[in-house]
């Protein structure tokens, strides 16, 4: 098409070729998102103010909006890459990883956060521990913060770039402009509205694509066959692992990088299991917030365990197709045989990040791939756009005005927001050139998490249930756990110290484990030594000193079982384990 | 808006919003599977169009018929949605006044 006009043809030449019925779709898509968005501004009708004003929601909605708002770029993409690199084991992150840390979020957490009315973590810590702890905290979860709105912009540019050929730096520019807009023009103050469509339409585009492509490859058993004989064929330079291992979910060595089958369990039941799923999980205000937006404790508890059954699902529909992209996507299975073909979304060659754009390309007719589009485009942009937004609050209101310029109009503090929304979405766009230098994004995302969320998790878990624990051990606590984190992994990084090697996403494993115990004993020690807060500030904050009635709804116990928070937690555990049994 | 009936929250129902969008994509898919090109090579001889779309309606009407059935009852006076800092966007208009 425009082949003439750039020097290069191969670089004019699209990924995915779409037409005009996949742009309608597209653009219905965001017809909707950002009419509702503009609707709420201008206060259409009481019904939008009534399904966006806080606390009035009934939980399947907030339960489908706390999925889908991590049903984004580390779900879709991430996980359909590492489905492509080392298969069934990635399904350890929704069983292992997801589904027992939202039920403790939901019968453990829930009832102090709805209780305390906290907004973010950098506030709870404030309230928990003081400045220390609040500073250290908001800067790093700030950083966090740009660091995964890269990660969201990188996977953006690149379905840009798949379908309009344009280089990568011009794509990213552009998809920073796409999520600036979506900001400006209030898409994000519909977010329920969006998040619940969001979930449908990524269903509704990956479901057949999943089921296309079994139907392609003969089915369950002709995935396992194609499997097994392009790990057999495979270079022993490609460092391919054996089909047995990647069509088993444990002992999931694959994923883990240790030789051992029962250091494998151990490290994926403690690193990613414990350490990083409840860090990430419980901690995440981002997701929290769905919750707080529901209309009664009971139903704020019930939202991450509604959540978890679509949640336990979802592996069937973005780990499948990586598995199936490695045995029917010509590129794929060229790069899992140690090769490395041109092109990508990058255009510096395909990576497994590219493993479910090249099956959509290969399987899915026009019109359903414009559903596809839509669906992704969606997922990314609502994501980095929590991002910037996340950022955007603890810089203006948790750093700067606390610690910077305080006691200024709030128009000021507006105007700062403003400013720190642009910037972060400048600053994004280095940090995707950073997260596009991983081939596999979740092995960047598991680093990352082990960094920030490790530390925080035991800090938040420790101030949690022992109420003698000091405001200076909080922070030092993070400091220490954070720093360990970083040793760690600089030591293992075969591009620095290289001191030992772990394949897979074991480095991030260890190296949250370390943050987790480092923390704990640095808070425990320090504790000790210093003078803890009087009992009277813990109220709400510290288990043993929050009267148990602030902790339940008391409605609940007279409602029929299903409607209840341990019954339905009980069932998804169930569920979940049964799951681990059957793969 | 009569004081008598109750008011329900009608098009922007989050499952008659959900029904509507998924509807539309629903026709339009099931128009593609018909008459469009359907790329049996790639989807290996299904008409994955005509069958995501049909689907996508027999979804979409379920969703309109579960509101339809049950609807969400807005109360007299609902609180505007505060400006919420964690979420920037213009700032919202106030709210008209409703002649009672």
């Amino acid at each position: 098409m425009s082949s003439a006009l750039t020097p290069a043809a191969v670089a004019a030449e699209t990924l995915i070729d779409a037409n005009a019925v996949d742009y309608l779709m597209v653009a219905l898509y965001f017809a909707f998102v950002l009419g509702i968005g503009l609707a709420a501004r201008r206060a259409v009708s009481d019904s939008i103010d009534f399904f966006l004003s806080g606390r009035s929601l009934p939980a399947w909605v907030t339960g489908l909006a706390f999925i889908s708002a991590n049903l984004g770029a580390v779900e879709i993409m991430g996980m359909s890459a590492n489905g492509a690199q080392i298969g069934l084991p990635t399904v350890h992150y929704f069983w292992v990883g997801a589904i027992p840390a939202m039920l403790f979020l939901g019968v453990v957490m829930m009832p102090f956060y709805y209780g305390s009315k906290v907004r973010s973590v950098p506030e709870f810590m404030l309230r928990r521990f003081g400045t220390g702890a609040h500073l250290v905290n908001a800067l790093s979860f700030a950083l966090a913060q740009l660091l995964i709105a890269g990660v969201n912009l990188f996977l953006l540019g690149s379905i840009v770039h798949a379908l309009l050929g344009w280089p990568l730096w011009v794509a990213l520019i552009i998809a920073a402009a796409i999520v600036l807009s979506y900001i400006t023009l209030g898409g994000l103050s519909a977010a329920i509205y969006n998040e619940v469509l969001q979930f449908f339409v990524i269903v509704a585009s990956l479901l057949p694509l999943t089921l296309i492509g079994l139907h392609r490859v003969g089915g369950w058993g002709g995935l396992q066959d194609k499997i097994t004989e392009a790990a057999a064929n495979a270079p022993a330079e490609a460092a391919v692992a054996p089909a047995e291992q990647q069509l088993n979910s444990w002992p999931g060595q694959a994923l883990s990088g240790f030789d051992s089958g029962i250091l494998s369990v151990i490290g994926i039941v403690f690193g990613l299991g414990f350490v990083l799923s409840f860090g990430y999980w419980t901690t995440n205000f981002v997701e929290v917030q769905r919750a707080m937006a529901s209309n009664s404790i009971s139903a704020a508890r019930k939202t991450p365990i509604i959540g978890a059954f679509p949640k336990m699902l979802v592996p069937f529909i973005v780990i499948l197709p990586g598995m199936i992209a490695a045995v029917l996507v010509t590129e794929i299975v060229d790069l899992k045989n140690g090769g490395s073909p041109p092109g990508g979304a990058s255009g510096e060659g395909v990576k497994y990040n590219d493993a479910l754009l090249l099956l959509m390309r290969d399987v899915l007719p026009n019109g359903l791939l414009g559903l596809a589009i839509a669906g992704l485009l969606a997922a990314f942009m609502a994501g980095m756009a929590a991002n910037i937004s996340a950022f955007n609050t603890v810089f203006s209101y948790d750093l700067w005005e606390r610690y910077i310029r305080k006691d200024r109009s709030d128009d000021y503090y507006l105007r700062i927001g403003r400013l720190a929304t642009v910037a972060a979405t400048i600053i994004a766009i280095f940090t995707a050139s950073i997260a596009g230098n991983f081939s596999n994004i979740m092995d960047y995302l598991q680093t990352l998490f082990g960094f920030f969320n490790a530390p925080l998790f035991a800090t938040f878990i420790l101030g949690m249930f022992w109420k003698r624990m000091t405001p200076t051990a909080g922070w030092m606590g993070l400091v220490a756990g954070t720093l360990s984190a970083i040793l760690v992994w600089l030591c293992g990084n075969p591009d620095i110290f290289a001191l030992f090697e772990l394949p897979g996403q074991g480095l991030a494993f260890v190296a949250a484990s370390t943050a987790f115990v480092v923390d704990i004993v640095v808070s425990v020690v320090v504790s000790l030594v210093t003078e803890p807060k009087p009992a009277s500030e813990l109220k709400g904050l510290v288990y043993s000193e929050t009267p148990k009635e602030d902790l339940v709804d008391p409605e609940e116990a007279s409602r029929p079982w299903y409607q209840r928070t341990v019954p339905l937690a009980s069932i998804a555990f169930v569920f979940v384990l049964i799951l681990n049994f059957a793969f | 808006m009569s004081d008598t009936t109750k008011k329900t929250a009608g098009a922007f129902d989050i499952r008659n919003f959900i029904g509507m969008l998924l509807g539309l994509y629903g026709i339009i898919l099931t128009l593609m599977g018909l008459f469009g090109d359907k790329e049996l090579d790639k989807t290996g001889g299904v008409n994955a169009n005509l069958w995501t779309g049909l689907a996508l309606i027999v979804v979409s009407a379920g969703f309109m018929t579960w509101a339809r059935l049950k609807p969400t009852v807005v109360p007299e006076e609902v609180e505007r949605a505060a400006d919420d800092h964690t979420r920037p966007a213009p700032r919202n208009k106030p709210k008209p006044k409703h002649g009672h």
